[in-house]
């Protein structure tokens, strides 16, 4: 069996863990990641793209509230590029209670996230799609954050500092030694073989699944999965993050990300992080809900939907509560389990993953008996796609005006996002994808209205030119990409988007023939779909 | 109630309008529209109006000055919105990212001084029109043309019209033998006969006052299109204001609107309410009562009400472009079957989507070429069929073919006038004399 030797293994390839490796970098630690997928292919790649004020938890939690802005600052100096600055509003709409405003003022100034109310006819010349029977409007450093882009570009800063990346590796078991975890037991899912990674000490940091991965050293961890589900709109109907003034519930929030609009999220506790199905009922609500805010919104053209699985972390144990806040918890397994070289850190939120970083690698110093001091806040994350264009804040007309100083119309392979040939060919070929969907994180192909259906086909193409794989490979990698859009599309196939699957199909199956070209029909790097809803019986259904 | 097609219709349901960029959400980027554009299919300049339209439109912010510039090849001849199979409305979406270029004052100065003049054919009327043999000299002398490219980046070989020697209104207004009638309609002349053309006005009174109508010609402005298709919004929308202004009243008293400018027409029905987001109970009353002048005989010939008895017989062979601004009315072709009634009238309809000048688009220099391309087909088809003269609807285009193929063109409410028996004047004169 091959084996890896290294210092610090990190297990899991989400925001925290490409964090952790990162600051384990910069703090000079010979370190490895590996990721079962690609980077961001778990909750971090699926979140509601909210770069937090803190606002949220403002009144509920104000602990998690002032680690949101002390971030939120950080961030925005740090990865610019990955940040957009929409600002949020916080809206008391007809349905909430207007003395709700006053406990929200008074919790942002409590933990110091700033807040200022602004009349009605600002916001609704700010938005004009909102609800005009908003009674209170709040602005606060709310933004759109780019979880796919982050990720990348952390990794990049990490590798760029010595750093091994290990994507499609899965770690199969900890390898444990007596009362301590020496490394892990992975399997290579491109290569097809297993291999030992070898470590003075194991972070954990799979998020959702950590819990999982505890258990194959024999300590338990409980971590829940908490699905959230979101829905995309087809634009940006608000250039606002927008969220509701209450206490945080289901579907009360619309980002603006990119080119869409996502409402989002229930909460509902699932078995299992991997297989979980979105429920009708979860759609209907956040439709609902997105109505109260936009009223517009049942007209808007939806054009997926997704769901992620929050880390919901409980102690069963007498912890070692130094280090656990009530929105990121770290655990040192050999003060609570008696099992050495071996931590976890899980929950918090997207925002905080830097400080969550901060926290388990100055741990892992402990641990090693070395003091090393943290740069992660005022190390600036270069763009690995951009060379020297890292460091202005991203905006929406961005893809739109490079497009067009360049010219570049002729050269466009994902029509919908302007992902250029240019762009899909660095993904294919300086980047780690290994399928169609690692491209899609890089460059946002077939992510924008017609999900897939005009520039599935076409990189394929480029990849079958630059990789030069059998026939076959090419086909289940286009297949296995069809079968990903298709994942995120049953759930709100009405309106328009129903028009263009049916449009879609006719391309793929009709025109191509693709369910029945050479080769497997997929491939164990296709997707994991999502469970069948919950069916509700009607009363009538068999009279 | 049986409603005259004559008598204005006053109980419209009012219609709940969206912006037209929320149509954008429809585009299921089947590129039909790309196929069927005729700038598109000349040069690279213009992405397509799938590209400028429903795509470009989600990278658009309206807080943020617009990232694009392609979408000024656009020249509008809306081509697009009538191959769209789910109802986009494009043409729109790119008129108003064109504003927001505009407005973000993105244009340089020189081009903006340019637009701006040539948008207003009005107050070029106004001025050129009592200076016509000077004015006509000056303009189409070398000289005037290479200052108007030198100063203004004005094509030099783009199709200038001529002044009349008396603008229309002057005219309808002296008649002592203008018919009066209980069955009222308003005429909307539009720029071009009132200052250019004004044998399609008298043409169109002829024809009306044949069929028993009082034509009413009040005052009245630019319908605004030049100035919607420059981006100038807001000048645009006065005139949409003032013309509302002018007209609404003859339109709650029972008259409806006829014209004989199909731009204009089009831009009273649907352009700039929809441009322009402006849809007051007024403008909706307006839209709702406006015809082009052969949908409004067709409707009459449909009633039975249209003089049809003792036509002239029209020996001839005539080429004839159905502009594009007119297959935006979504109306079928009317003055091909109004032409059908002429006896002797052989009538050959070009295929070609557009003349490629798009009103004011072929009179930029940066453009002139994409317009030649564009319209080449239809030059051909022009020459091809060789008639003395060749007709059309709308008066750039007109200007615009028979500069490039040197073919005459006329209205083809002219050809129905000479049928029932009024002198013609202009080429139409030379060609029946
Ligand atoms: C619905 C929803 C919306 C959210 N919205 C926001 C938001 O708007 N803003 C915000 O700040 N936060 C948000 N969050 C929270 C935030 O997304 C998460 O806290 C954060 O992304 C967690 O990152 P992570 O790296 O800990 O976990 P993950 O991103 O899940 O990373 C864990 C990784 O471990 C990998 N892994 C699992 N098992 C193995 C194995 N055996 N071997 C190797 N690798 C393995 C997985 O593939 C995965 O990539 C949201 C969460 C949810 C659920």
């Amino acid at each position: 069996m091959r084996t890896i030797q290294t210092e610090v293994l990190v297990i899991g390839g989400g925001a925290t863990g490409t964090g952790v490796i990162a600051d384990l970098a910069l703090r000079g630690f010979r370190c490895a990641l590996v990721e079962k997928r690609d980077l961001a292919h778990g909750t971090t790649g699926r979140y509601h793209g909210l770069l937090h004020s803190g606002g949220r938890y403002a009144v509920k939690d104000p602990k998690a509230a002032t680690e949101c802005i002390e971030e939120n600052v950080i961030l925005r100096r740090i990865m610019p590029h990955c940040i957009e600055d929409t600002g949020g509003f916080f809206v008391v709409t007809p349905w909430d209670d207007d003395a709700f405003g006053d406990r929200f003022m008074q919790g942002c100034r409590d933990t110091a996230v700033p807040c200022e109310e602004i009349s009605i006819p600002h916001m609704l010349r700010e938005e004009p799609h909102l609800n005009p029977g908003i009674s209170r409007c709040f602005r606060v450093p709310d933004g759109s954050a780019d979880s796919f882009l982050a990720t990348q570009s952390v990794a990049a800063l990490a590798q760029a500092h010595g750093a091994q990346i290990l994507h499609y590796y899965e770690v199969k078991q900890l390898i444990r030694q007596g009362d301590r975890v020496v490394g892990a037991l992975c399997y290579d899912l491109v290569k097809d073989e297993e291999v030992a990674v070898h470590a003075d000490l194991v972070v954990n940091a799979a998020g959702a699944w950590a819990g999982k991965i505890a258990h194959t050293a024999e300590v338990e961890v409980n971590v829940r999965a908490g699905k959230g589900t979101m829905i995309a709109a087809s634009y940006r109907i608000v250039n606002t993050v927008v969220n509701r003034c209450k206490m945080p519930a289901d579907g009360d929030i619309i980002v603006p990300v990119h080119t869409v609009s996502i409402i989002g999220t229930t909460d509902e506790g699932v078995p299992d992080p991997e297989h979980f199905a979105i429920e009708p009922w979860e759609v209907q609500l956040m439709m609902q809900e997105a109505a109260k805010i936009v009223p517009g919104w049942h007209d808007l053209r939806m054009l997926r939907c997704w769901g992620g699985v929050r880390p919901l972390y409980q102690e069963t144990k007498v912890a070692d509560t130094r280090d656990v806040t009530r929105a990121y918890t770290l655990l040192d397994h050999e003060t609570r389990d008696g099992v050495a070289g071996f931590i976890t850190i899980t929950g918090g939120k997207w925002t905080t993953y830097r400080q969550m970083a901060q926290v388990t690698v100055d741990r892992v110093c402990e641990k090693l008996g070395t003091a090393r001091p943290c740069t992660t806040h005022e190390t600036v994350v270069p763009n690995p796609f951009e060379q020297g264009h890292g460091r202005q804040h991203h905006n929406l007309g961005q893809r739109l005006a490079d497009v067009e100083k360049e010219e570049a119309f002729g050269q466009l392979i994902c029509e919908c996002e302007l992902a250029t040939r240019a762009d899909v060919e660095h993904a294919i070929t300086q980047g780690e994808a290994k399928t169609i969907d690692d491209v899609r994180r890089d460059v946002r192909v077939g992510m924008g209205p017609c999900q897939g259906g005009f520039c599935t086909y076409r990189v394929a193409a480029i990849w079958h030119e630059l990789k030069k794989p059998s026939i076959e490979e090419t086909n289940v990698t286009l297949r296995d990409f069809l079968q990903e859009r298709w994942k995120g599309l049953m759930p709100i196939l009405w309106g328009p988007q129903l028009k263009q699957e049916r449009l879609d199909e006719l391309i793929y199956l009709s025109v191509l023939n693709a369910d029945h070209l050479p080769g497997p029909r997929a491939s164990r790097l296709g997707p994991a779909m999502y469970e069948p809803g919950t069916v509700w019986e009607s009363d009538h259904a068999h009279v | 109630m049986t409603n005259n097609i004559w008598e204005a219709q006053l109980d419209i349901t009012p219609s709940d309008h969206k912006p037209v960029e929320l149509t954008l959400d429809h585009c299921i980027k089947c590129n039909i529209c790309v196929t069927a554009c005729p700038v598109t299919a000349v040069t690279d300049l213009f992405p397509g109006p799938k590209y400028v339209g429903p795509q470009a439109g989600r990278f658009r912010h309206q807080g943020q000055p617009s990232p694009d510039h392609s979408v000024d090849y656009c020249n509008g001849c809306r081509v697009c919105n009538m191959v769209c199979p789910t109802g986009v409305k494009i043409a729109e979406i790119n008129g108003r990212a064109r504003a927001h270029i505009v407005q973000s004052g993105q244009v340089p100065l020189r081009r903006k001084l340019r637009n701006n003049l040539i948008a207003r054919p009005e107050l070029m009327g106004k001025v050129g029109q009592p200076l016509a043999p000077i004015a006509n000299v000056l303009l189409h002398s070398g000289f005037g043309r290479f200052f108007a490219k030198l100063l203004l980046d004005i094509a030099p070989n783009a199709p200038l019209p001529r002044f009349s020697g008396e603008r229309f209104s002057r005219w309808a207004r002296k008649r002592p033998d203008a018919v009066r009638s209980a069955r009222k309609v308003v005429y909307f002349h539009g720029c071009s006969t009132e200052y250019f053309e004004a044998r399609v006005g008298k043409a169109a009174v002829q024809v009306l006052e044949a069929n028993g109508f009082e034509v009413i010609v009040p005052p009245q402005n630019c319908c605004g299109l030049p100035l919607l298709s420059n981006g100038e919004f807001a000048a645009a929308q006065a005139y949409h204001e003032s013309n509302i202004h002018h007209l609404i009243d003859y339109v709650k008293q029972g008259c409806v609107i006829v014209g004989t400018s199909t731009s204009c027409t089009l831009t009273l029905k649907e352009e700039a309410p929809e441009m322009l987001a402006y849809h007051t109970p007024d403008a909706q009353l307006l839209t709702a009562n406006t015809f082009d002048i052969h949908e409004f005989l067709v409707h009459l010939l449909d009633a039975g009400e249209l003089k049809t008895d003792g036509l002239k017989p029209m020996p001839l062979t005539l080429a004839y472009h159905p502009p594009c601004q007119y297959r935006a009315h979504r109306l079928g072709r009317p003055s091909t079957e109004i032409m059908a009634l002429i006896p002797e009238l052989t009538i050959i309809e070009s295929q070609a989507a557009c003349c490629g000048v798009g009103g004011t688009y072929g009179y930029k220099a940066e453009k002139y070429d994409i317009t030649m391309a564009v319209g080449k087909s239809l030059f051909d088809f022009v020459q091809e069929v060789n008639g003395p003269i060749a007709v059309c609807d709308s008066e750039t285009c007109r200007w615009n073919i028979a500069a490039v193929t040197g073919v005459p063109f006329v209205h083809p409410i002219e050809l129905l006038a000479a049928a029932y028996g009024y002198e013609p004047e202009g080429p139409l004169a030379e060609v029946m004399k």
